[in-house]
């Protein structure tokens, strides 16, 4: 009797252990690293709960505390055309998967768009930045991503590629929600394209973080502006991250610059629209009012850095 | 035994005492060689896991481990089942006391889960994989109970019961009804009343303070190797081997001797490893599974489920004359303890006035359970929170009645020959001595801008000394392996080995010094209460004296005379005596000793008394973004009475990390829960302690008045430092901002919203 | 479970491992390849005490897989001394005391070490900055900052 029932845990066990054998099958992780873009595309569309890697100091973390179970992750940083930073005739191109140190270090692009580079350089500590990118930076999809505001006021756009299809897309468009992109099963970024910036421009960004380094933004402001030869203020564009669901582009913040001379009754201005833009929320990093009234101030004072580059230019 | 006072070495001429030698584990350190408790792999070893509760209030109603059981490659299970329950008792451990009963609870929960991360269950796996797997297979049923995490709700009549068996201690007649009050405590003399009614000004205000983290970088780690008769191995990261070995063995109903105990190196502790986890998991698993089993918590886990410092609610209120003399203080203190009681609100009310000379002083503090993992020691347990709102409340006088701070401070400094308000009177103290060096340091004179401030705080903490061994054994060649019992935390292993070479009158490369395990010494205590310098240190000095003791007679023998008429100077036994030139080398009677009567050995088991408090002065300015509320540190001194500065450069380094944990704590340092009892900061991005490039250089001022009590006039320095840093910041930011602020953190938002409500 | 099987090269020396997919290359140096003196703080990228070099870029070995170093060059603290002879930097971590218990020291020397090849005269600032991803509980920074500069002064007159 007592080895019947023996027995009979047995075979239970042993089926439990056959059940578990199905599902670490199922929890295998597949690595693959694409040579080319459309063989990355075929990968990811072809594959339920793939995911992209490319600096993956995002991905790693989630997958860590186990917010992630991919069954295949894609490392896109073999493909060629995803690395690396160029200027042609229509301006500059940057790599998805190139790490923020690489683009940092590049002086001609520094010089060309400051303000981008002030964001992407502030994406975590100087480890994070050796492997950080601005592709996954902006999938990551988080409305505090720092490379962003930037990226959006120096109206930059995304070579955004899928299955046998290329297209361009604004950086304002990629982010729909927190966590939430507008990319296609099968798509993802290859690069970013950013124009020559014009005569007499500037760029800018500031975020605010309890620290001096290592936080994630409470509130990112980045500010483009062009003047004319008088000193008036002719384009502009302003982002703004972590005061909503996702990156804004602020038409109203803009407007409150053109025309003007950017003197303190436009920064007033620029910093009640950006404040108006909030949708913020309660959290472990912000309140409500705290970060409506930080975006304004940083409005104001990322404007004056874009100023300041655009009357030395 | 125990007087080790030699009146006038403290001023003696040092060799190597107060100088700043290269530490003798620092290579190890810098190579990554050295050890630590995650470091170790042995055969056939298995990984261990916790699951933890995901509820702050729970009865457990149900646990069913069979399915994690039956999966391939666990080898062991265990939950409270494992441990046998054991009675209520109150044993003092250093700073803390410690209760077995809880104990037993916080490190396996048996009937109700008391905060989220309270272990439930445990598994041992050939893997990591298999383990986390066989976790989400055991199945526990819940019955989620209301909870409560502030200290002022805990403590109304409603509030959710935490232990339906605690009835407050310290109060007459006993409770009728069980509460979260654990305990209330009283300390004070003099006449309030009186005292108070002889004051022109009185400052009364409330503050609140967080718990904070000691944010040790090296999380916990262990591997237990429990052999079939019951033989017993452990390697851990510890504050105290030897406590570890007395819980372990105590929770797991084992003979201390059949537990031997290895302090692995430590990545920081600040208290926090001065208690056990997983290490009796660990046990309890390699028990049942007869393999070694590793377990390493991971940073979430130790956010979530290792001891912080108490949250607190705070009352002061302080008179005095309008020339400056302080003439009554007052002050209400309730202190978390999170699940179980023990906060450190004792020590926190007995030094909360402790830098003041009054007459009339009373403090009353509450030990509050609420649901939050169970409060350790962190650096200085309970007094940088009662001085916090206390030096606040000095400054806001001495602003009122136009005394510069310094000043009102040194009018009213305790000094030698004080009542303390816990009692006692008082040795000799630097408190003077700080006030006086940060009056003259260049600091106090630095002119101040628009929107910056400047604070001062002083600070008071005992420490300790305690039961404590020490072995130097002399080698044939006259080399000296030196053996103590406490981890070195910081540096430790340097300073003892200079005490040793000083007494000796050898050079220092000459002593090699290790930490031992708890087989190779007598039971010593924890590294805490800024301890080890000074006990360690008097157990090390005696040993020497031990063996300069047996070397003087050893010498006696080969020159036949008696060992009165032999001394012992700069290394070497000498004939006393006009003309006499005979001498004989430590080495030279080492590789004799064979022929005098065998090794030599010199040991030490003491009990040390007499540890002196250390007092410290920290100056700091302030800048505030007046439009984001941000606080930048732009200037920092830290001036503290060490006794007598061994190596230097450790204590300053004890006196620069004190003070930037103070910076952690007064600015943006704090745990964030939902409103289910839920962290949601357990980690390095959210739970913000500062970075390199937050802090400028901390400047340091050692003052020594030495500790007539040590051989070598040696104060504890280690936790002194975190004491006065929340006041002083709290102090500069009210100057630079014209508000008074009473609450920790002063993170931005708290600060904008204060400035903002001021116009 | 399928391992990969990945070829690198670590402190110079060729070696060959088995990992999976979701051990990071701070699990293998750790765990596979015994190289413990690159440690897991946080897991996260917060702490920096994994901090290796990859291909000569600082990284935290906890935020890459170790699938990934697949024909490449990493560096850790342990090959950091040639021989019997310390770097400047460890040398100047021990004559400043710039640790107290150790535990982030491999990470800070690494980091360091990739600063001053990068700017050998950098500010105090520049420093403070580089080394924010590095985290240390024990010494409030001072005198890891006066170590490196000290490190950088002797370096550059080398």
């Amino acid at each position: 009797m007592r080895s019947a029932i023996r027995r009979m845990e047995q075979s239970a066990i042993s089926r439990h252990n056959a059940q578990i054998d199905q599902e670490e099958k199922a929890l295998e992780m597949d690595y693959r690293t694409p040579g080319t873009a459309s063989e990355a595309a075929a990968l990811l569309a072809a594959n339920d709960g793939a995911f992209v890697l490319a600096g993956g100091t995002d991905l790693l973390v989630k997958l860590r505390a186990g917010f992630v179970a991919p069954r295949i992750v894609v490392d896109l940083k073999q493909i060629p055309r995803l690395r690396g930073i160029e200027h042609d005739a229509r301006g500059w191109r940057i790599g998805a998967a190139t790490a923020c140190a690489e683009i940092g270090e590049h002086a001609a692009f520094l010089a060309a768009w400051p303000g981008v580079v002030e964001g992407l350089q502030l994406i975590g500590s100087t480890q994070i930045q050796g492997r950080a990118t601005l592709g996954g930076n902006l999938c990551n999809a988080s409305p505090a991503a720092d490379s962003v505001p930037a990226l959006i006021a120096a109206g930059a756009v995304c070579e955004v590629a899928g299955e046998g299809s290329e297209r361009e897309v604004p950086v304002e468009c990629i982010i729909t929600g927190p966590g939430r992109t507008s990319l296609a099963r099968g798509e993802f970024i290859m690069g970013f394209r950013l124009p020559d910036p014009q005569p007499r421009s500037g760029d800018a960004y500031l975020r605010f973080i309890p620290r001096t380094e290592m936080d994630i933004a409470v509130v990112g402001v980045g500010v483009a502006l062009v003047l004319d030869a008088q000193g008036l203020c002719t384009h502009a564009r302003v982002g703004l991250g972590a005061v909503a669901p996702t990156p804004l582009l602020v038409a109203e913040a803009a407007k409150a610059l053109i025309g003007t001379r950017v003197d303190d009754a436009a920064l007033k201005a620029l910093a009640a629209a950006a404040s108006a833009a909030c949708k913020p929320i309660d959290d472990k990093r912000g309140t409500i009012a705290y970060r409506i009234k930080v975006a304004g101030v940083l409005a104001r004072r990322s404007a004056k850095n874009a100023l300041d580059r655009a009357t030395k230019k | 035994m125990n007087d080790m006072t030699t009146p006038g070495l403290a001023n003696k001429e040092m060799k190597i005492v107060g100088t700043r030698p290269l530490r003798p584990d620092g290579v190890d350190k810098v190579t990554g060689r050295a050890k630590f408790g995650a470091d170790i792999h042995v055969p056939n070893m298995l990984i261990g896991r916790v699951l933890r509760s995901p509820h702050a209030h729970a009865r457990i109603q149900s646990i069913d481990t069979s399915k994690a059981q039956a999966l391939r490659g666990v080898k062991a299970v265990i939950t409270c089942a494992d441990f046998g329950d054991l009675p209520s008792e109150f044993i003092p451990a250093g700073e803390m006391m410690v209760n077995f009963r809880d104990m037993t609870r916080n490190v396996m929960a048996r009937e109700k889960v008391l905060y989220e991360g309270h272990p439930v269950a445990a598994v041992a796996a050939v893997s990591e994989a298999i383990a986390a797997q066989a976790l989400q297979l055991i199945e526990v049923q819940y019955e989620v109970l209301p909870h409560v995490m502030d200290v002022a709700k805990a403590m109304e009549p409603d509030a959710p019961l935490l232990h339906e068996d605690m009835y407050t201690i310290g109060v007459e007649p006993k409770p009728a009804k069980p509460s979260n009050i654990a305990k209330r405590v009283e300390f004070g003399f003099g006449n309030l009343e009186d005292g108070f009614a002889k004051a022109d000004v009185i400052v009364e205000r409330e503050f609140a303070t967080q718990p904070v983290h000691q944010g040790y970088i090296e999380p916990h780690a262990c591997l237990a190797s429990v052999s079939e008769d019951g033989q017993s191995e452990l390697w851990c990261t510890t504050q105290g081997q030897f406590i570890v070995r007395a819980f372990c063995a105590k929770l797991l109903g084992m003979e201390v001797s059949k537990l031997r105990v290895t302090a692995s190196e430590i990545g920081g502790g600040f208290g926090g490893k001065t208690v056990v986890y997983l290490e009796p998991l660990a046990l309890a698993l390699s028990r049942k599974a007869c393999q070694p089993v590793k377990m390493v918590m991971s940073r979430i886990e130790v956010f979530r489920a290792t001891g912080p410092t108490s949250g607190a609610k705070i009352w002061v209120k302080v008179g005095a004359t309008k020339d400056g003399r302080i003439t009554a203080a007052d002050a209400l203190l309730k202190y978390q303890a999170g699940a179980f009681q023990g906060s450190p609100v004792q020590p926190g009310a007995m030094c909360a006035f402790a830098p003041y000379d009054l007459e009339n002083v009373r403090i009353i503090g509450f030990d509050v359970v609420v649901n939050r993992p169970k409060v350790a020691a962190y650096r200085a347990p309970g007094g940088p929170i009662s001085e916090f709102a206390v030096e606040s409340v000095m400054d806001e006088i001495a602003l009122k009645i136009g005394m510069d701070p310094v000043e009102f401070r040194l009018k009213n400094a305790a000094k030698e020959g004080t009542r303390a308000p816990y009692g006692p009177k008082l040795g000799p103290i630097g408190l003077v001595q700080t006030l006086e060096a940060a009056r003259a340091h260049p600091h106090y004179q630095v002119p101040l801008k628009k929107n910056q401030g400047r604070g001062v705080a002083s600070g008071f903490w005992f420490n300790i000394g305690g039961e404590t061994c020490a072995s130097l054994n002399v080698g044939e060649d006259g080399s000296i392996a030196l053996v103590a019992g406490t981890p070195d935390i910081g540096g430790s292993r340097a300073s003892l080995s200079m005490m040793a070479a000083e007494e000796l009158g050898i050079p220092l490369e000459r002593v090699r010094p290790i930490i031992g395990d708890t087989s190779s010494l007598g039971f010593n205590f924890l590294t805490g209460g800024s301890r080890v310098t000074f006990s360690s240190g008097m157990a090390v000095v005696e040993a020497a004296r031990d063996i300069i003791r047996q070397l003087r007679t050893r010498a006696a023998k080969l020159w036949e005379v008696s060992a009165e008429e032999v001394e012992w100077a700069d290394g070497h036994a000498r004939l006393l005596g006009e003309g006499n030139t005979k001498s004989l080398s430590l080495a030279e009677l080492a590789k004799t000793a064979g022929k005098t009567g065998g090794p030599i050995i010199g040991n030490a088991a003491i009990n040390a008394t007499g540890a002196g408090p250390s007092l410290a002065t920290h100056v700091v300015d302030v800048e505030v973004d007046p439009e984001t509320g941000k606080v930048t540190i732009l200037r920092y001194t830290a001036i503290q009475d060490a006794g007598r500065a061994i190596h230097p450069s450790y204590v300053e380094g004890q006196m620069q990390g004190g003070a930037v944990q103070g910076i952690g704590w007064a600015l943006n340092e704090e745990y964030i829960y939902d409103d289910k009892g839920r962290l949601q900061n357990a980690g390095f991005l959210d739970y913000r302690i500062p970075v390199c490039s937050d802090v400028p250089m901390i400047d340091t001022v050692i003052v020594e008045v030495p500790n007539p009590r040590h051989p070598y006039g040696v104060r504890g320095v280690g936790e002194t430092p975190i004491v006065p840093p929340m006041g002083a910041i709290a102090n500069a930011v009210s100057h630079a901002t014209g508000v008074r602020f009473t609450e920790l953190p002063m993170s931005p938002p708290r600060v904008l919203e204060a400035i903002d409500s001021k116009h | 479970m399928a391992k990969q099987h990945v070829t690198t090269t670590v402190n110079g020396d060729q070696v060959e491992f088995l990992c999976t997919t979701e051990q990071t290359l701070l699990d293998v140096l750790r765990d596979e390849l015994y190289l413990t003196g690159s440690k897991e703080g946080c897991a996260s990228g917060d702490c920096g005490a994994c901090s290796v070099m990859l291909d000569g870029r600082l990284v935290c070995a906890c935020l890459v897989l170790g699938a990934e170093a697949e024909g490449r060059k990493v560096e850790t603290i342990e090959g950091m001394a040639k021989g019997d002879v310390l770097h400047p930097l460890q040398q100047k971590f021990l004559e400043h005391a710039a640790l107290q218990c150790g535990i982030c020291t491999p990470g800070v020397l690494i980091a360091a070490k990739a600063l001053l090849e990068k700017k050998p005269d950098p500010t105090e600032t520049e420093v403070r900055y580089w080394l924010a991803g590095n985290l240390c509980r024990c010494t409030g920074y001072d005198k890891i900052v006066r170590a490196v500069m000290d490190a950088a002064a002797v370096m550059r007159t080398a």
